[in-house]
C-alpha cells in the first residue's frame, strides 16, 4: 500500500475516532493531494522550514477560516435558500438559529461564531417568564455543547446588562460545558458593575467567559460592528477573515545576527514572505473556490468585502530571550524592562508593516495584526506574545508586562492569566484585576482558574476529566479533546504551575 | 512634614486571600507573639546585626558594613538560608520603607486595587507609620476609594486603636485559642487584650472577621467551638469567621508535631457555626 493510502486507512480504522471525525481528517487528506495555490521559491522554502505557516490550513482553501454570518439577517428576513421564514417568538427565533448554525462553515467545518445573542434574542423575548427563559437558553446550551461540540464555536452577550445576557451567564455556569465558549463585551459606559460582577464570578467556577474591551475593539472595527470568535479573534460582523498565517518570531531571531540585522533584514523579510504566502491563499478562496456564491452571501449573511486577514506572530518571548542574549543582556522577557520594551518595538515594527501592505480581496485593503495562540504540535514556543508556562509573575505583573503590546494586534491578543484557586473565595478580586487589565490597554481579559475541570488549553476549553478518558483510550466526543491531549502530550502544559496552553487548530491527522 | 518609616519584609501588588478583593498587602516585620503554629516566623523578630546569616549566604547577598547588616536583593537567590539560621526569628531581607514610597506604589497599581492591608508580623507594631500610611491614603483623592485593612492579633491596648481606628476600614482580627491558659501556652501572651480588641473594634463597626486557626487536638475540641459561638454572640450581632487550617507549610518546631487539619473536620467545625447562625463562614480554598 502506498503512503497516503497507510495514513487513510490509519484514519478510517482508528477506533477512538468518531465517523464524522474520521471524514474531517480524510477531508484534509484529500485536500492536500491537490497542488498548492502558486508560490514562488522563497516562500516554499520558508513555508518548509516553518520559518512562516498556513496553520495547516489545507493546500486549497474552499472557505474561509472564520466565518461571522449577521444572524441578524436570517432572524429578520428568514432564509430562502433554506425555506425559511422570519421567526415570530422566541422558540421560532432559536430553532432558526440552529438551522443557520449547520450551513455556516469554518476551517474546522463547525461553525466558530454564534452572534451577539442577547442582542438577537431579546426582541423575542417580550411576554417571555425568567422562568421560561432559563429553560430555553438551558435547552439551546444543551444542543449547541451536544451536537456542535466544538470548543472554538463562540457565543458573544453584552455590553448591556439584559435578560438573555443574564440567563446564559447563569446557565453557562450551571452546565459547566466545553462548547460554547462565551465572550461578554464590556463597556464601563454601558455594562453595569453588577454583569461585570456576574461575569467574573462564573471565572471563578468554570473559566468562562472571556471578557472583551468593548470600546478598544469598537473602535478598531466599523459601525458594522464585530465578534470574537474561536479563540481571541476579534473580527469584522458580517465577513470574518479569510485566512490565519503566522511567522515564528523565535526562528526569525535565529537567523538574525544581532538586534540591528533582526530589524533591518530577518524580520522585514519574513514579513514580506508571509504577505506573500497569505495574498496565494486569500487568491484560491476569491477567484477559483466559488464560495462567495453561496447563498451565506447573496442573501447577505456575509459580505465578500468584510473578510479580513489575520496576520500572525508568535514565540515573541523567545526571540526576545534570543536577542538579549546575543547581546549580552540577562533580562528575561516578561520580568525585565528592557525584554519589555524590546518586545513591544517588535510588536510596533509589525504592525507598522502590516498597516503599509495593500492586499487584495481584503477588508479595508489591510490584514490585521494577531498574536496568535499556538498549535498543538508547536515545541518550544511560546503562544503570541505570552510568557512562557512555568515563570509567569503574578497576575498584576503579568498585565502590566503584557499590556503595551495590546494596541499593537486588531485580530485578537491571545494571552491566560492563570490565578491559584484562592481566588474561588474572592471574586471580587478577578473584578478588580479585569477593570485593572483594561485601564492599562488590555483588548481581552481571559483567566483560568487552577483546580477548574474545565480549562483553557489555548483559548478553547478542554476538561481535564475528558483529556484523562481520551488517554486511556475511551475516545471523546468533543473534537478539541484530542487537540488538547496532543497538546498535553507535545507541550508538557499540564505539568506547569496551574494549566493554561495554546494551540489553536490542530495540524491534520497524527501530526 | 512627617514621613515615618516601616520595616517591610514583603510587599504584594496581588493578593485574594488579605481580605476583600485584590489586595496590596505590606508585611511588616516584627510581631509581639511567639506562636508556634506560626506559618511565617522569620516575620517575628526585629533583626539585631548578630552576623550570624552571614557566613551561611553563598552568594554573599549580606554583608557586615559598620556594625549593620547589609542585604543586596540583586544578589540573593532566595534560598532563605539565613532565615533558617536566625536565633531569633528575624529577617535580613526586610527593607525600610517610607509613607511616601508606600503611597507612590498604591498610586502606581491603584486602578487593580480594591485596598490594601497591612499584615505581618505584627501591624500594630508599628503604629505611628500604619495610622500616618492610612491617613494619607484617606487624604488622597485618587486613593480615598481605596479601603484600608489591618489584619492583627488584637494585642494593640485601646489607645493605640483609638489613634488607628479614625483611619482604618476594617480589621481581621486572629484569635489562637479562647481558653486563657492555652492562648498564653500557644503564643506566649495574654488573650484578653486580644478579646477586649475584637469588642473595641466590633463596637465601631470595623470587625471585618474573626479568624480561628483550627489545630488537630489543640483547638479543635468541642467544647472550644463552643466557647467560640458564645464569644461571637456575645458581640452581638453577626460577625463573619473564617475559619482556617493548619498546615505544615512554613511552621518550625514543635508544632510539626501535630497533624495537619483536614478538610472534613473544618467542615464539621463551619457546620456547627453555621447551625448557631454567629453570621458568615469563610473556609479555607486549599489544603496543602
Amino acid at each position: 500500500m502506498s503512503d497516503t493510502q497507510d495514513r487513510l486507512r490509519q484514519i478510517v480504522s482508528d477506533p477512538t475516532l468518531s465517523p464524522a471525525q474520521k471524514r474531517g481528517y480524510l477531508a484534509v487528506e484529500a485536500e492536500n493531494m491537490l497542488p498548492y495555490p502558486a508560490l514562488d521559491a522563497d516562500v516554499v522554502e520558508a513555508l518548509e522550514a516553518r520559518l512562516i505557516c498556513d496553520m495547516y490550513e489545507g493546500h486549497a482553501p474552499y472557505r474561509p477560516r472564520y466565518v461571522l454570518p449577521d444572524y441578524a439577517v436570517v432572524l429578520r428576513d428568514g432564509s430562502s435558500w433554506l425555506e425559511l421564514e422570519a421567526p415570530r417568538d422566541l422558540d421560532e427565533a432559536i430553532s432558526t438559529l440552529q438551522i443557520a448554525y449547520h450551513h455556516v462553515p469554518s476551517i474546522t467545518g463547525m461553525p466558530v461564531f454564534l452572534g451577539d445573542l442577547d442582542a438577537l434574542l431579546l426582541p423575542f423575548c417580550e411576554g417571555v417568564t425568567d422562568d421560561d427563559l432559563y429553560k430555553k437558553i438551558k435547552l439551546f446550551w444543551r444542543y449547541l455543547d451536544r451536537v456542535l461540540p466544538d470548543a472554538f464555536m463562540h457565543a458573544n452577550i453584552g455590553p448591556s446588562d439584559n435578560r438573555v445576557a443574564r440567563a446564559i451567564l447563569r446557565v453557562d455556569a450551571e452546565l459547566g460545558q466545553i462548547a460554547p465558549n462565551l465572550t461578554f463585551k464590556y463597556d464601563p459606559e454601558v455594562s453595569t458593575p453588577d454583569i461585570l460582577r456576574l461575569a467574573t464570578a462564573n471565572i471563578a467556577k468554570c473559566s468562562k467567559p472571556q471578557i472583551a474591551n468593548h470600546p478598544v475593539h469598537a473602535a478598531t472595527f466599523d459601525d458594522r460592528g464585530y465578534g470574537i470568535v474561536s479563540c481571541y479573534n476579534a473580527l469584522p460582523l458580517c465577513g470574518g477573515s479569510s485566512t490565519l498565517t503566522r511567522i515564528n518570531l523565535k526562528k526569525v531571531a535565529e537567523s538574525a545576527e544581532n538586534e540591528q540585522d533582526f530589524f533591518d533584514r530577518a524580520l522585514p523579510c519574513a514579513i514580506d514572505l508571509n504577505f506573500r504566502l497569505t495574498q496565494a491563499r486569500i487568491d484560491h478562496l476569491y477567484e477559483k473556490s466559488g464560495f462567495f456564491q453561496s447563498f451565506l452571501a447573496q442573501e447577505g449573511w456575509i459580505n465578500p468585502d468584510r473578510f479580513t486577514a489575520m496576520y500572525g506572530i508568535f514565540a515573541m518571548a523567545e526571540a526576545v530571550n534570543l536577542l538579549q542574549d546575543q547581546a549580552g543582556r540577562a533580562g528575561r522577557y516578561g520580568f525585565d524592562d528592557a525584554a519589555n520594551a524590546l518586545g513591544h518595538r517588535i510588536s510596533k515594527h509589525l504592525a507598522d508593516a502590516v498597516a503599509a501592505r495593500p492586499m487584495r480581496h481584503v477588508w479595508q485593503g489591510r490584514a490585521m495584526l494577531h498574536s496568535q495562540a499556538g498549535l498543538s504540535n508547536d515545541v518550544d514556543a511560546t503562544p503570541g506574545v505570552r510568557i512562557p508556562y512555568g515563570t509567569e509573575p503574578d497576575p498584576v505583573s503579568h498585565v502590566r508586562a503584557l499590556a503595551p503590546h495590546h494596541a499593537f494586534y486588531g485580530s485578537g491578543i491571545s494571552e491566560i492569566l492563570t490565578i491559584d484557586e484562592t481566588v474561588k473565595q474572592n471574586p471580587e478580586a478577578l473584578f478588580q484585576l479585569c477593570k485593572g487589565a483594561f485601564a492599562e490597554g488590555f483588548r481581552e481579559f481571559t483567566a483560568n482558574v487552577a483546580s477548574n475541570d474545565l480549562v483553557r488549553v489555548t483559548g478553547y476549553m478542554v476538561r481535564l476529566s475528558d483529556i484523562e478518558k481520551f488517554r486511556a483510550c475511551e475516545g471523546s466526543r468533543i473534537n478539541t479533546t484530542a487537540l488538547g491531549a496532543e497538546a498535553a502530550e507535545v507541550t508538557g502544559i499540564l505539568d506547569r504551575k496551574p494549566r493554561v496552553v495554546a494551540h489553536e487548530q490542530s495540524a491534520g491527522y497524527g501530526q | 512634614m512627617s514621613n515615618p518609616q516601616a520595616t517591610v519584609n514583603k510587599l504584594l501588588t496581588w493578593s485574594s486571600v488579605d481580605g476583600p478583593g485584590n489586595r496590596l498587602v505590606l508585611f511588616l516585620q516584627g510581631c509581639n507573639f511567639a506562636c508556634a503554629a506560626c506559618h511565617n516566623p522569620y516575620t517575628i523578630g526585629v533583626c539585631n546585626d548578630c552576623g550570624d546569616c552571614l557566613p551561611v549566604c553563598e552568594p554573599r547577598a549580606l554583608t557586615m558594613q559598620g556594625g549593620r547588616v547589609k542585604f543586596d536583593a540583586d544578589l540573593c537567590t532566595q534560598c532563605d538560608k539565613c532565615t533558617d539560621i536566625c536565633p531569633i526569628s528575624a529577617s535580613p531581607m526586610v527593607r525600610r520603607m517610607s509613607v511616601d514610597q508606600v503611597i507612590a506604589t498604591i498610586r502606581d497599581h491603584a486602578h487593580f486595587l480594591t485596598g490594601i492591608t497591612v499584615s505581618g508580623g505584627e501591624a500594630t507594631m508599628q503604629l505611628k507609620f500604619l495610622t500616618a500610611l492610612f491617613a494619607a491614603m484617606g487624604e488622597d483623592p485618587a486613593l480615598s476609594n481605596l479601603t484600608r485593612f489591618v489584619d492583627t492579633n488584637g494585642h494593640l491596648g485601646a489607645k493605640g486603636w483609638a489613634r488607628l481606628m479614625p483611619v482604618m476600614d476594617g480589621a481581621m482580627l486572629d484569635i489562637k485559642a479562647l481558653d486563657p491558659a492555652l492562648h498564653r501556652d500557644l503564643t506566649g501572651q495574654e488573650l484578653d487584650k486580644t478579646l477586649r480588641a475584637a469588642r473595641l473594634l466590633k463596637d465601631a463597626g470595623k470587625l471585618f472577621e474573626l479568624r480561628y486557626l483550627l489545630v488537630p487536638g489543640v483547638t479543635d475540641k468541642p467544647d472550644q467551638i463552643t466557647t467560640l459561638i458564645d464569644f461571637t454572640r456575645s458581640l452581638g450581632g453577626q460577625t463573619r469567621i473564617r475559619l482556617n487550617a493548619f498546615q505544615h507549610h512554613g511552621v518550625r518546631g514543635h508544632a510539626l508535631d501535630w497533624p495537619p487539619m483536614q478538610r472534613a473536620g473544618v467542615e464539621a467545625v463551619a457546620d456547627r457555626l453555621r447551625a448557631a447562625d454567629t453570621g458568615e463562614v469563610a473556609t479555607p480554598a486549599l489544603y496543602l
